[in-house]
């Protein structure tokens, strides 16, 4: 049965005179893989403080697996920041160890995709095989919800899909799962998608909802040079992909009233969620 | 003009960190290389700035001063502000005053960091620092831009606006070679070359290396005993040499065609 395992309802927080979050709702059930996206200053560092219960919200409330953000739920919690928290002069076994300790000695047997080599320091570790020991030292003391920021940055085509395969499991058997990333390659590894923007919710939804129809101007021609020029003078900031330009924050007519003249092609093409990402911060 | 490297070779030791790679860089094109932690990027793109010298092989850039570089550390020094970090660079470059007071002013408005001329280096977030990095880069206006992960910790905000003000520097003729470990992003370049363990995993326009993926790549609901099958979301895709009778034939995209690749070059999945 699903359960809410994170719930911030209405949860606003300022700081002084300037607003951070202006009434978020977000929610992690039992199995699901949400992402949280923002731009930088958008508000998703305070509102994985206010969730975890470090930080009180001006207003709005928290749960966290059920009730009050508490010390007692955060040891049911499995967080993996974006620096790791490795002791990078312990070895692998050890860093497992120590964790093991901290968490009142709780240990799940590894799965064979979280295996690393146990007598090497971590610090010693490539990147991919630290991220898989960072994910590994959360893994085991069996928390209900992780938190995990950027949690495959960095590591190569293959070993993200692992590490991915890892976390899609620990949704499936129950845990939930909340990834912080600017990276438009995991956020389409999650079952849902919250963008915040300067402070708001401004959707939420899977990637397909989210995208929707939303469509992006894309011009070609012999001369893009030309047409870039073009499409500057009337405001716009286009950016090359492969031999065409693509055209963020214009229509089909305005853009071709700003190419008149130039020889170039101007067409909608379905837009990519990174496309759709920076229209809704930008509105 | 065209620049590059010829069976460039870096050894450390008994390491090979990167082995016989070639590439082209071309006036007036994107080239993006990709890869892993240690997949040779920062050691490909450091050799062909003139930062490493090769064990062996040939490469071809411009002279040092037509040359703009990103280090993946983005170079900012943390004790000056924003605009003293561009006046250095400048005075470095030895542009002339009201040639560097007037690009500078231009390239604080375009990359957003106006506001944020006083701030020092130090104080900036990631994307700030990356925008700042790629700014100084590409203030003398260089023949030959190397950017050593230029977007990476980047908001998709500021991302954009970098591809913005890279497109710019390609318009004018400008070579431009990047480092990624997104494929979305490298998906946009004119041309990619994978990296792994040093050596050229496969490489082309990113149409040419999802064309040429051999055999049958399905998509399926439930984990296949395929050898050859990795996760995408809820579903996983199984690839086969030949034709395969269940699930959905699905075009591969460039990140299958590299997990693909990584898998058949270990020989085992």
């Amino acid at each position: 049965m699903t359960e809410l395992l994170a719930r911030c309802a209405a949860v606003s927080h300022r700081y002084g005179t300037h607003t951070v979050l202006d009434v978020v709702n977000l929610e992690v059930p039992t199995g699901e893989v949400v992402g949280l996206l923002g731009a930088n200053g958008a508000g998703k560092t305070t509102l994985i403080r206010i969730l975890l219960g470090l930080l009180a919200p001006s207003s709005g409330s928290v749960s966290l697996l059920g009730a009050a953000p508490s010390r007692r739920a955060r040891s049911r919690i499995g967080y993996v920041p974006q620096s790791l928290g490795l002791y990078e002069d312990l070895t692998a076994a050890e860093n497992l160890d120590f964790t093991a300790a901290a968490f009142g000695g709780r240990t799940a047997s590894l799965p064979a995709a979280l295996a690393v080599p146990p007598g090497v320091l971590a610090g010693r570790l490539p990147l991919g095989l630290q991220r898989r020991l960072a994910f590994a030292t959360a893994f085991a003391h069996s928390p209900r919800l992780y938190v995990l920021d950027e949690p495959t940055s960095g590591v190569d085509p293959l070993a993200r899909t692992r590490l991915w395969d890892v976390i899609r499991d620990v949704a499936d058997n129950g845990a939930g799962v909340l990834v912080t990333t600017h990276s438009m390659e995991e956020a389409e590894e999650c079952d849902r998608l919250v963008m915040l923007a300067a402070g708001r919710v401004v959707a939420d939804g899977t990637v397909a909802g989210i995208v929707g129809h939303s469509q992006v101007v894309t011009v070609t021609g012999d001369d893009w040079p030309g047409a870039l020029s073009a499409l500057e003078r009337a405001g716009l900031r286009p950016s090359l992909v492969g031999r065409s330009l693509r055209v963020p924050g214009t229509d089909l007519a305005a853009a071709r009233i700003a190419l008149s003249g130039t020889g170039a092609r101007a067409r909608l093409a379905p837009a990519t969620l990174e496309e759709r990402f920076v229209e809704l911060t930008a509105s | 003009m065209s620049w590059g490297l010829d069976g460039v070779s870096v050894e450390r030791g008994a390491v090979t960190v990167l082995g016989a790679v070639t590439l082209e860089v071309t006036k007036g094109e994107i080239v993006a290389v990709v890869g892993g932690d240690g997949a040779g990027k920062s050691t490909l793109l450091a050799a062909l700035a003139g930062l490493i010298r090769p064990s062996s092989g040939t490469i071809r850039r411009p002279e040092r001063s037509r040359i703009g570089f990103l280090p993946a550390s983005s170079g900012v020094y943390p004790d000056l502000t924003v605009s003293e970090n561009l006046r250095f660079a400048a005075s470095v470059y030895g542009l002339p005053e009201r040639i560097a007071a007037d690009r500078i002013r231009t390239l604080l408005e375009r990359t957003g960091l106006a506001g944020a001329a006083d701030r020092l280096g130090g104080r900036l977030s990631g994307g700030m620092r990356q925008k700042l990095g790629v700014a100084r880069a590409m203030l003398h206006q260089p023949d030959l831009l190397i950017l050593d992960e230029p977007t990476t910790g980047v908001d998709p905000v500021s991302r954009s606006d970098l591809w913005w003000l890279l497109t710019r520097e390609v318009a004018r003729g400008c070579a431009v070679v990047l480092s990624t470990t997104y494929l979305d992003e490298a998906d946009r370049a004119g041309h990619v070359v994978v990296l792994r363990s040093g050596r050229v995993l496969t490489e082309g326009t990113p149409a040419a290396i999802t064309a040429a993926v051999p055999g049958t790549l399905r998509t399926v609901a439930f984990r296949p005993a395929a050898p050859f099958a990795w996760r995408r979301g809820r579903t996983w895709r199984a690839w086969s040499a030949d034709g395969g009778p269940d699930g959905d034939r699905v075009e591969p995209d460039l990140q299958d065609a590299v997990v693909l690749a990584t898998l058949r070059a270990e020989g085992r999945p």
